[in-house]
């Protein structure tokens, strides 16, 4: 199909309301309101484009769909969008998350209203395109473009040390990113095309993949972010306000993991192979040593941002297992890390908004004074630590089955990283939610208003509906995930004669 | 041989140059010092008939006056480019002057026939046709650098940038006067056939000569040591000009030099190109570092600039051609726009040049830290902004040619590069306001909203810019 179609309104449906957030002047509180609602209607009807989209989405096909391409930079290049089991879901996510953080940031931010919530719905469409495109230099314009409205949130509307980790955020991200880009252009030299359809059926020398991998990997495992490269997501995370940790964490870490799905996994199936056991080795170093790290954290927000990188070891575990169980639990990880791992951001929010610190030691007893907050938190600590019933287990149970039928060794040791994630989730619920509330500041502290419960609640819902019945999100992937293992297997099986040929 | 109402019809943009200045050199004479608004106002109209007739004159390709002019795409393509650059400098050059009090019917005269000297350098098809526009062009341009003679540090701009002129003019006419001696001619096409065997060492010098000269116009290193002195030094309007024009002109005339008179030499040439090319990306983002002036900041800048433009021509390829078309077209655009937000830091009437006056810019004046925001990312490349566009073409073509390792030092000198830039966002943006700006005159906010929104909505329709590059680079036969 030419010419433009739903998946393009959805990308662009934010822009729509930045451009009526242009049209709003002066600091008083009717405009300021407006801004609000304006933002928030945005996204949500950006979310019910998605579900219609979802509608119409057909879980049984392995390829794209929705396809849309216009003519866009005369000489190669193309707007070509569509969507398939394995991006359609981070679609939705972001979109659902969305009015999410609008909300989260509804009374924490008084200072420059207007060009936050701009930042946001900017930020969103650049999340959603990078989902949706089908040519690679749509892809990085998206990709890439996501900097600069993350940089502004984090830098203007961040915590103390907001500048030092606004840097490390850009510059961090931006040299991976930039490595990739070469890698994209010599792919365009080489196919004559930035077409993603093409390039994913297109075989590339097996000595020039595994540069091309590598260029890719710098890029994803900074976005992921993976073990050693992880050092700018604490900071991040506890500089930025809480519905930045929110989509930082939610979306802009998924990034990481759909890039290799998309890119590295079927686009260089010999490099992968090659170096999938260095994946291995990095992934499970990030899983115990990151969790280990997290268990020694005095801020909450640093706990998380450990936390997450521990989980996305499992993710990348998953994938480089290479098989059925490891992908699309890789996929379902990352969904549900997204949901858990957002509402774990709102819930540090909740009470950073009424208390102003993040330290560990400054709470205790809350559930004294707090008892809805802490089942929410409750449920969101044991989704985190995947706990059956939580959709947090699903994710890591089909990571590990896979990995173990991959390599045995490395799934022995990645069991170790839920051990410990129970182990630090639920000593940082301990520390905060029980004991005596014996601090004078926490006396008069008040349980959850209606907006953190309409905050909260549908979370809550999601992550155990999606822990007993996974069927939706597995479903939607199938297809694509079998597709894309079948291609990357026969490969293996190709490179395993070779080499046995040669012996 | 064609008859010479053909040959000015494929010069009609110079000839329109030339008259409109002579003829305005009579009435600042006639009409005294009063007529410097009118003679101003008179420039710009000549310039904007230059271009008009650019867009409706000749469109086939000639070589005229005996072989010494060409005009093709790539000549009308960079011309349009610096009659833009020309033009625009000139229109944001009024307030300024008036109010520094050195308004006279001089200036926009200089500045004519300094673009005359650009185009006629654009055009040139032979040596002696390259080094009398570069001469016209760089006489003007000596005298604007010192155009504010009782200020210290224009005059010392100027009689640097003078003395360091007239060496590299030397040196280039010393290059040529070798080449000449190998070839036995002057015409670029002539010289192609001629120089075709193995290399002698004594072409080998002569082009080193050549480039070193034209190198010094393009302000890369190892000629670059007066480009931060000059920017300083110069009236702010004047150093917007010498970021802009002359840039275009120079690269220009580097690009239809190499390729068409020295394809025998491409291997000796591409050396040097790339050398120059990564000694300047690393210069630009290294030293603007430690700068407090945005003027000298902008200064080190355009030399890293200029490196990442090379990298085009170090590919010696069609589409390098077309990545330096477009990199020269979407550097002219920001960098005016760049300007004319300095142009527009004045406290109390009084301009201020260092990058702490832009503090706290966001919440002072929003608009403008948010041109000047957008204005810095697309110089620092990062997508969706048209400096994004401008490396991607231009690196694009160093990897289709085999230049990978080149490609990758350049991506990553940009990231050192980014840290400057950021470092401007952050000020504007995360800092406590300094004391607000003036309300800038209206030709200077509008010269910054209209080049942001080109560089802002780039991405949204590319095609044009895209393709008309693409024919510039048809010019050359590759």
């Amino acid at each position: 199909m030419t010419g433009f179609g739903i998946l393009s309104a959805i990308t662009f449906l934010p822009l729509v309301g930045v451009v009526i957030l242009m049209f709003h002047r002066g600091d008083d509180a009717a405009t300021v309101r407006s801004i609000r609602h304006v933002a928030l209607w945005t996204t949500l009807a950006t979310f019910l484009v998605t579900l219609l989209a979802w509608s119409r989405f057909d879980p049984a096909l392995a390829g794209f769909q929705m396809v849309e391409s216009q003519a866009w930079a005369g000489g190669g290049l193309v707007y070509k969008m569509g969507v398939d089991g394995m991006s359609f879901p981070f679609v939705v996510l972001t979109a659902f998350l969305m009015p999410f953080c609008i909300l989260a940031s509804w009374e924490a931010i008084n200072t420059r209203v207007k060009e936050y919530m701009i930042a946001f719905l900017v930020l969103e469409t650049l999340m959603l395109g990078v989902f949706c495109a089908l040519d690679l230099v749509l892809f990085y314009l998206f990709f890439e473009g996501g900097l600069i409205p993350m940089f502004l949130i984090i830098g203007v509307w961040g915590g103390k040390r907001r500048i030092y980790a606004a840097f490390k955020f850009f510059l961090y991200t931006l040299v991976g990113s930039l490595l990739m880009l070469i890698a994209i252009m010599w792919m365009a030299s080489f196919a004559h095309t930035t077409d993603i359809t093409v390039l994913l059926k297109t075989q590339f020398p097996a000595d020039a993949q595994k540069y091309l991998w590598l260029a890719f990997f710098a890029s994803f495992a900074v976005k992921m972010p993976m073990w050693p490269v992880h050092t700018w997501l604490p900071d991040a995370h506890v500089e930025a306000p809480t519905a930045g940790s929110v989509i930082l964490a939610g979306i802009l870490l998924k990034m990481g993991g759909y890039g290799f799905i998309r890119f590295s996994l079927p686009m260089f199936p010999d490099a992968s192979h090659y170096f999938a056991p260095l994946v291995f080795a990095m992934s499970v170093i990030a899983i115990i040593y990151t969790s280990l790290v997290a268990l020694v954290q005095e801020d909450m927000k640093k706990l998380i941002a450990y936390s997450s990188v521990a989980h996305m070891g499992f993710v990348t575990m998953g994938l480089f297992a290479m098989n059925q169980q490891g992908v699309q639990g890789a996929v379902y990880q990352m969904v549900s890390h997204g949901l858990v791992s957002g509402a774990l951001f709102l819930c540090v929010g909740v009470v950073y908004d009424r208390m102003h610190t993040r330290e560990i030691a400054a709470y205790g007893g809350l559930v004294r004074n707090m008892p809805l907050y802490a089942v929410a938190f409750m449920v969101f600590t044991m989704a985190n630590v995947g706990l059956p019933g939580t959709s947090g287990f699903v994710g890591e149970f089909l990571t590990l089955l896979g990995t173990f039928a991959a390599n045995s060794k490395v799934a022995f040791f990645a069991t170790f990283g839920v051990i410990l994630s129970a182990a630090y989730a639920l000593y940082l619920y301990r520390r905060a939610i029980f004991g005596v509330l014996d601090k004078p500041e926490l006396a008069n502290i008040k349980d959850l208003s209606g907006r953190e419960i309409a905050l909260l609640g549908p979370l809550v819902v999601l992550v155990i509906y999606y822990g007993v019945h996974p069927g939706p999100i597995l479903d939607a992937s199938a297809a694509s995930v079998a597709e894309l293992v079948k291609s990357t297997q026969s490969v293996a099986a190709a490179v395993k004669s070779a080499a046995l040929a040669g012996h | 041989m064609h008859p010479l109402s053909f040959s000015i019809a494929h010069a009609l943009p110079e000839t329109v140059l030339a008259i409109g200045a002579l003829a305005l050199v009579l009435v600042g004479a006639i009409r005294g010092e009063k007529s410097a608004g009118l003679v101003a106002e008179l420039a710009i109209g000549v310039l904007a008939l230059a271009l008009v007739v650019i867009f409706v004159g000749a469109k086939s390709s000639a070589d005229v006056f005996e072989g010494a002019f060409v005009d093709d795409q790539f000549a009308r393509f960079m011309k349009v480019l610096v009659l833009i650059g020309s033009l625009v400098s000139l229109v944001l050059s009024r307030d300024f002057l008036q109010r520094e009090g050195i308004d006279l019917f001089e200036f926009p005269i200089l500045i004519l026939l300094s673009t005359l000297g650009m185009l006629l350098l654009t055009s040139a098809n032979s040596l002696i046709s390259l080094y009398l526009g570069l001469e016209l062009m760089s006489l003007a341009l000596y005298v604007v650098a010192a155009f504010h003679r009782d200020n210290l540090k224009a005059s010392e701009a100027g009689l640097k940038y003078f003395v360091l002129g007239a060496l590299s003019s030397g040196m280039l006419l010393y290059g040529a006067s070798l080449i000449y001696g190998y070839a036995g001619t002057v015409q670029f096409d002539g010289i192609a056939k001629a120089l075709t065997a193995g290399p002698q060492i004594g072409v080998v010098f002569g082009l080193v000569f050549l480039l070193a000269g034209l190198a010094f116009k393009m302000s890369t290193v190892p000629f670059h040591m007066w480009t931060p002195d000059v920017y300083e030094g110069a009236p702010t309007p004047v150093t917007a000009f010498f970021a802009s024009a002359p840039k275009m002109a120079a690269v220009a005339i580097t690009l239809r030099v190499v390729t068409d008179a020295l394809p025998g030499l491409a291997h000796e040439w591409r050396q040097i190109v790339m050398f120059i090319s990564i000694a300047s990306m690393a210069l630009g983002s290294f030293a603007a570092i430690g700068q407090t002036s945005i003027k000298r900041l902008m200064a080190y800048s355009s030399i890293g600039h200029m490196g990442f433009a090379l990298v085009g021509l170090a590919a010696n390829t069609a589409a390098g051609v077309q990545g330096v078309a477009l990199y020269m077209a979407i550097y002219l655009v920001t960098t005016l726009g760049v300007f004319a937000v300095i142009l527009a830091m004045r406290v109390q009437g009084k301009a201020v040049e260092t990058i702490g006056d832009l503090a706290g810019l966001a919440r002072t004046n929003g608009w403008m830290a948010f041109f000047m925001a957008m204005l810095m990312f697309s110089l620092s490349g990062i997508p969706p902004l048209a400096g994004f566009f401008a490396k991607y073409y231009a690196f694009l073509a160093a990897v289709q040619a085999g230049l990978t390792p080149l490609a990758v030092i350049g991506v990553l000198l940009s990231t050192v590069a980014a840290f400057y830039y950021l470092r401007i966002v952050k000020i504007m943006y995360f800092d406590d306001p300094a004391p607000a700006f003036d309300v800038a005159p209206l030709s200077v906010r509008v010269v910054m909203a209209v080049s942001t929104a080109l560089v802002f909505l780039f991405w949204v329709y590319p095609a044009p810019f895209v393709t008309a590059a693409a024919n510039a680079a048809k010019a050359f036969a590759f």
